[in-house]
């Protein structure tokens, strides 16, 4: 065996508590986030077994997929299933004494957004959440992944996963963005690139120069889209931006034990001749602002392409994009920037932190919504609410016409009361695309927070790099 | 979890590429707190218009295969979400194999966890078994998971590939907690190693 090592083999090395001689591994987990959706019936498993959780200082629950998003939220939730799941995450986390955040607390966001801001999130650790946006935490170069319910119950109850190991992707974006271009679309470009079920059975480690350049919000956004490109986890190495961005929050390392971190976290970096099972490079220059036209986040196009055809295809996408266009409502042919929109929803663990607001309130300055636009901000947590608020930014939202919610998944995955009508378009900050995610024959373009800010004021898909307010 | 039996009967034939968690229960069936009961809202956006009626044509509505225990599908099937939900509408649907050219990793470890057995079979294999599922109850397709195989209606047996410890606890109900609750002490002694290289975490 090679003395090499990518940054996926430390973590996964440092992390195996057991090997059978079946290969089947046991891997110790760090922190366990939790929501309200995918944990009643874990807590449930245990509370028939007579189980408790092995570990509750390291597991982390807040509410955020039912959540309401409107003002007066603080009076309870309307509806009764939403309730009743919400009552039972607050009494789960009361009874076997995790840390939480409920709605009430200004902490309280969407999972992915609340570990990363509350220092939960460290570089070299295994986190897990039953949710498949839990990729995000790989921006801090953890190895942070998805599990199901049995899988929470099974962390909550030994603080270990059963698991086989993933074999190594590399993705490469050499060289430096074009204005214009965000994480998003870089995330989105190498979805389109390899289809959605290209980082099956991967570990992906996204690296090059416009990896570098990003913020640790960029790298977020990178690494929250891992799963759309069926990747088990997605990681970035982490730097000095990462120590800094980690540097005093609550919950991060201080004194001699950050000393100690610190010592731990430079040596998470990829080895010189480790290996790759498979390698994707893109040139950063070649991404343009892009978006989606189909009901699979790899149905991606830069925004000045046309609707495709299905005879552009080939086997089983043939099928699928004759249903996707006919679902959508479009043409082949058409310009993307001649689609129409109906509502522009910016928010989500995708693109809900505080630097996608100031994105999309740089557009926003100074102009108001298209008529008849339906517009929503939905801050990623309380806490990103309370800082584009203290910046001035919910008054750029609201005087454009933008609705000011409270922290929470909204329409990403509509859940709430935020949803698509039948047949209405939206153009989403969000990261999926399926028929009905934002509510039953909804329509949904997944674009970055600039591209949707313009959108919202033009009335259509909008080019960002020639946008110049007047449309 | 119940033990996993061999199967032999109709198959439902779900060729279209991409099946994401959605369509197999759409989110507003995600609020219950219970695992069962979800088989009536399997695939409903698909299932039924937005009245409630059956959409006539939908595969899992026709005679032939209202009681289908396989579903031959097209690649990666159960994209998406991490919702446990997907296999539990499955499960109690009735539906005890997928047959794909591959799955999502998520939803491929929760089938197991619910005795459902997702096969992942070579694209040519697929294709025929899709061909003998769109012939209903003229037909018959049976798995046998001790040895690992699928075989069509003409009797053309195909070998499958599985993990032989998710393979081990399919065949004997068998449940990973209690499992992994028989290695305590390798986790405690790991875990005092590991707190004290790692006093921060
Ligand atoms: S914002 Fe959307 S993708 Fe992210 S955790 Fe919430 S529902 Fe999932």
């Amino acid at each position: 065996m090679s003395a090499s090592k990518t940054i996926y083999d430390k973590i996964w090395d440092t992390h195996l508590a057991d090997e059978a001689d079946d290969g089947t591994c046991l891997l110790y987990i760090d922190r366990h986030l939790v929501h309200e959706v995918t944990s009643p019936q874990a807590f449930e498993g245990l509370r028939l077994a007579g189980r408790k959780v092995r570990a509750p200082e390291k597991t982390i629950a807040v509410p955020d997929h039912n959540v309401p998003t409107t003002l007066d939220r603080v009076n309870g939730i309307d509806n009764e299933e939403s309730r009743i799941q919400v009552e039972a995450l607050d009494k789960n986390a009361k009874d076997f004494g995790i840390h939480y955040y409920p709605v009430s607390d200004v902490r309280q966001g969407i999972v992915h957004i609340v570990g990363p801001e509350q220092g939960w999130t460290l570089p070299g650790m295994t986190v897990v959440c039953g949710d498949s946006h839990t990729a995000t935490h790989g921006a801090f170069g953890a190895l942070a992944h998805g599990i199901g319910t049995s899988e929470v119950e099974h962390v909550l109850a030994t603080q270990t996963l059963i698991q086989k190991k993933s074999k190594n992707m590399k993705v490469e974006i050499t060289g430096s963005l074009r204005p214009g271009v965000t994480a998003k679309d870089i995330t989105m470009t190498i979805i389109g690139e390899t289809g959605t079920a290209g980082g099956t059975g991967y570990v992906i480690e996204y690296c090059g120069q416009a990896i570098e350049e990003l913020s640790m919000e960029g790298r977020m956004t990178v690494c929250n889209m891992a799963i759309e490109g069926g990747a088990r986890a997605g990681l970035i190495a982490p730097d000095q931006k990462t120590f800094d961005y980690v540097k005093g929050r609550p919950h991060a390392p201080s004194g001699a034990d950050w000393d100690k971190a610190m010592a731990y976290w430079v040596t998470l970096f990829t080895d010189a001749d480790a290996h790759f099972d498979k390698v994707l490079t893109i040139k950063a220059e070649d991404i343009a602002p892009s978006v989606t036209w189909g009901t699979s986040p790899e149905d991606v196009l830069p925004i000045d392409a046309v609707v495709p055809a299905p005879s552009d295809f080939e086997d089983g996408k043939v099928d699928a994009v004759k249903r996707s266009l006919d679902y959508m409502g479009l043409k082949a042919g058409m310009k993307l920037t001649d689609v129409e929109i109906d509502t522009v929803f910016i928010g989500s663990c995708t693109n809900g932190r505080i630097e996608d607001l100031r994105a999309a309130a740089a557009v926003l300055k100074g102009h108001k919504i298209k008529d008849g636009m339906r517009a929503m901000v939905v801050p990623g947590s309380g806490l990103v609410r309370a800082q584009a608020e203290e910046e001035g930014l919910a008054d750029i939202f609201k005087d454009a016409g933008f609705e000011w919610r409270m922290a929470g998944c909204s329409m990403c995955l509509a859940m709430n009361p935020d949803q698509l009508a039948p047949g209405e378009r939206c153009a989403a900050t969000s990261n999926r695309n399926f028929e009905g995610r934002q509510g039953r024959g909804g329509r949904t373009h997944l674009l970055s927070p600039a591209m949707a800010a313009a959108a919202a004021i033009t009335g259509h898909l909008t080019d960002i790099r020639t946008f110049d307010g007047a449309a | 979890m119940e033990k996993f039996e061999n199967v032999s009967g109709v198959a439902a034939p779900m060729p279209l590429i991409n099946i994401d968690t959605d369509m197999i229960i759409p989110k507003q069936f995600l609020k219950t707190i219970k695992r069962t009961g979800l088989g009536v809202n399997l695939f409903d956006e698909m299932r039924y218009d937005s009245e409630g009626n059956e959409i006539a044509d939908f595969v899992l509505n026709q005679p032939a295969y209202r009681n289908a225990e396989i579903i031959v599908a097209g690649d990666n099937f159960g994209c998406g979400s991490s919702r446990e939900h997907a296999p539990w509408a499955l499960q109690d649907f009735g539906v005890k194999v997928v047959i794909s050219t591959s799955f999502a990793d998520i939803f491929y470890s929760n089938c197991f966890k619910n005795g459902i057995l997702p096969v992942v079979l070579p694209k040519e294999a697929v294709d025929a078994l899709m061909d003998d599922a769109q012939k209903g109850e003229n037909a018959r397709i049976a798995i046998d998971l001790e040895n690992q195989t699928v075989s069509a209606a003409d009797g053309e047996e195909y070998k499958f590939e599985v993990d032989a410890f998710k393979k081990h606890c399919l065949m004997n109900g068998l449940d990973d907690i209690g499992l992994t609750m028989q290695k305590v002490d390798a986790i405690d002694v790991f875990e005092a190693k590991y707190g004290e290289s790692m006093p921060w975490i």
